[in-house]
């Protein structure tokens, strides 16, 4: 490590650009749980049934989940990230390539 | 026996949450270049997503299970945590200090310290944040070895460590980035866990008014719901105290502190891709934190309410457990799963949100400013790296030291709270008068710490903070809450007094100094607010605060 002073000039890019989009992954999560969940909501034994109040309770997370698994792939696939979308910043670290 | 019976479908739940919570640390590896990369996600996040994670910090697994306990053990006053503390301090912080946090272009809540006052003030607030920090972090780690040794049987060292190597594994990797998709991940399954909770529990004992009857046999009475009801200043029954000690006890000065200051939180919105995204962040936050009461205090009483012996001070039936009693009680395997999936990661992201904004405030405050000077961003990078796995070793020694005497760990926490307690009288003058001087700064934290803590030692010795107001020599019976609200607002007023003094006896700094960092000195190097296009309505910060103001006032009227 030499000494040689921070002056700016060999500040690296920010590679912030190359990160991925989080709504898939929220929604494949969801979508593998609530595909997981629906599937067992159709073998709910009348022992779960009963514990749970008489609501088969995974039958409906699992839809739930799902609903929530379509509206992030949704969006993502209606809106995906575009990098020049944010009006550039005049401060500038640069999300703009 | 509160041991869940957990089986390979829950145990399948888990792992491929678990996979995907090292997977988002791989990822987002790529993305990190620089040391702001790292510390502060290249400022580049959307606001949900930042917004998200802003609340999703805050709950930490410790906040959902003692939320729940304070519902079970006070009722409805549990809202005030939420309605009268968090959500206008969350407002307050996006509508009006943002644009100082962010436009003045600070990495960190103690470097605008440092760019406002002077290095003793900043120095003074970094150590204390930083090392409250890391013991808040051991903390968390240690509350979830319990309940997963509870739960499912693990040993508390296997728990500790375990679970330390999986946030290790993410924030090293992925930094800031890596924690906060953590959290916005979080904060979507712990709700999936917890809404099944209280639909099946509210469906067992009859709906609302099924649970109003049977909390009226319990020994909380009907004054589980009404939130105002025994505020009178001078003759309070309210289990929180008087409306003093609520309002600007708890709401003014602690909730405002908290929110606005603690840089865990700031960070987040400091970390928002434009102003415009980081004043949104505490503002979109605001929104699911009026809610979220439902999801802890409510369970808190249905607990109460189905489980005779609750509230027991030792073993299975404490408060605390009010949670994992009802999930083992109601949950079919699968449910029970994505339930326990949710709390886990509430407590690793009560670790992790600790963790990375120590790493921040050391590398940048301290490292930077005082120990290693200019070197290139690279080198920043490399002990950003570097003080995160040293954070998590502290993390985990203070776990164990937790785990032998739990008691050291509430003296801690009290402490940190005497150091939190006057910072926004400092900032809000800070902000706001730029009469304020350097040594103020310093002067006022340090009469802050010293009120808060002298009110809390005479408090105990007061009689107007016991039940009926009787003084009780073994201080058992002590409403511990009250002198908490009554000790911050010693320190508000006492720092407020002596910063205001010290003020007028030393000298300012240059207005030229001060551009950007105080109300009404704008910033020579900022674009000219004309050229700023304005965003569209949906996205302005006043609306979305005022709007999340209107919806806590009416829940607060019908829940008087």
């Amino acid at each position: 490590m030499s000494e040689v002073p921070d002056t700016g000039a060999e500040v690296p890019q920010s590679a912030a650009a190359r990160l991925f989009d989080l709504r898939v992954l929220i929604g494949g999560l969801f979508l593998v749980y609530g595909v997981m969940l629906t599937v067992a909501g159709f073998f709910t034994s009348s022992k779960d049934l009963a514990k749970a109040s008489q609501i088969n309770i995974n039958l409906w997370m699992g839809l739930g989940m799902l609903v929530i698994a379509v509206f992030f792939l949704g969006w993502w696939r209606l809106r995906p990230l575009r990098r020049d979308e944010p009006p550039p910043d005049a401060t500038g670290t640069g999300t703009g390539q | 026996m509160l041991r869940l019976h957990v089986n390979p479908f829950d145990y399948t739940i888990l792992g491929i949450y678990f996979a995907l919570v090292v997977a988002i640390g791989v990822f987002a590896r790529r993305a990190v270049a620089t040391s702001e990369d790292f510390l502060l996600s290249g400022r580049s996040l959307p606001a949900w997503v930042t917004g998200l994670a802003f609340i999703s910090a805050n709950l930490g697994a410790i906040e959902i299970l003692g939320m729940a306990a304070n519902g079970a053990q006070y009722g409805l006053p549990t809202v005030h945590f939420y309605w009268i503390g968090a959500v206008p301090a969350m407002v307050f912080l996006g509508v009006v200090m943002m644009p100082f946090y962010y436009g003045s272009r600070v990495r960190s809540v103690p470097e605008f310290l440092l760019r406002r006052f002077n290095p003793p003030t900043h120095l003074f607030n970094a150590l204390t944040f930083a090392l409250a920090a890391v013991l808040i972090a051991g903390v968390n780690l240690f509350a979830l070895a319990l309940v997963v040794n509870a739960l499912i049987g693990w040993p508390i060292w296997v728990s500790i460590v375990v679970s330390a190597l999986f946030v290790l594994a993410y924030i090293t990797l992925g930094g800031l980035s890596g924690a906060i998709y953590n959290e916005v991940l979080q904060f979507f399954v712990i709700i999936a866990g917890l809404v099944p909770l209280v639909i099946i529990g509210l469906h067992s004992v009859g709906g609302w008014s099924g649970l109003q009857d049977k909390i009226d046999h319990t020994k909380l009475g009907a004054a589980a719901f009404s939130t105002w009801g025994g505020v009178g200043a001078g003759s309070w029954t309210n289990p929180l105290g008087d409306w003093i000690g609520i309002v600007f006890g708890l709401g003014f000065v602690l909730s405002f502190g908290y929110w606005t200051t603690n840089f865990a939180e700031v960070q987040r919105a400091l970390s928002a891709k434009d102003l415009n995204a980081g004043q949104r962040t505490p503002l979109i936050g605001a929104y699911p934190k009026i809610f979220i009461p439902a999801l802890t205090i409510i369970p808190g009483l249905i607990a109460l309410a189905v489980i005779p012996k609750l509230g027991q001070p030792k073993g299975e039936l404490t408060y605390n457990n009010a949670i994992p009693l009802l999930m083992g009680r109601y949950l079919p395997n699968g449910a029970l799963g994505i339930a326990l999936a949710g709390l886990l990661a509430a407590f690793m992201a009560g670790m992790a949100a600790n963790v990375s904004s120590f790493n921040t405030v050391f590398t940048y405050d301290i490292w930077q400013t005082y120990i290693r000077k200019g070197r290139r961003d690279r080198y920043y990078l490399n002990v950003g790296r570097v003080v995160t796995v040293v954070g998590i070793v502290i993390g985990i020694g203070t776990a164990f030291i937790a785990s032998g005497y739990s008691n050291i760990m509430n003296y801690i926490q009290l402490l940190f709270s005497f150091f939190n307690a006057p910072l926004f009288a400092t900032f809000i003058l800070a902000m706001f008068w730029k009469r304020t001087t350097p040594w103020a700064g310093i002067a006022g934290l340090a009469a802050g710490t010293i009120g808060a803590a002298v009110m809390h030692l005479v408090g105990y010795h007061i009689g107007y903070f016991y039940p009926h107001h009787v003084y009780d020599p073994t201080h058992a019976t002590i409403n511990a809450q009250m002198v908490n609200f009554y000790g911050a607002i010693a320190a508000f007023v006492a720092d407020l007094v002596v910063t205001v003094l010290v003020s007028l006896a030393t000298k300012p700094k240059p207005v030229s100094e001060l551009g950007g960092l105080v109300w009404g000195v704008p910033d020579p190097n900022a674009p000219d607010p004309a050229s700023v296009p304005k965003p569209v309505w949906w996205k302005s910060p006043k609306l979305l605060g005022g709007g999340a103001l209107g919806i806590v006032l009416v829940l607060s009227i019908i829940f008087v």
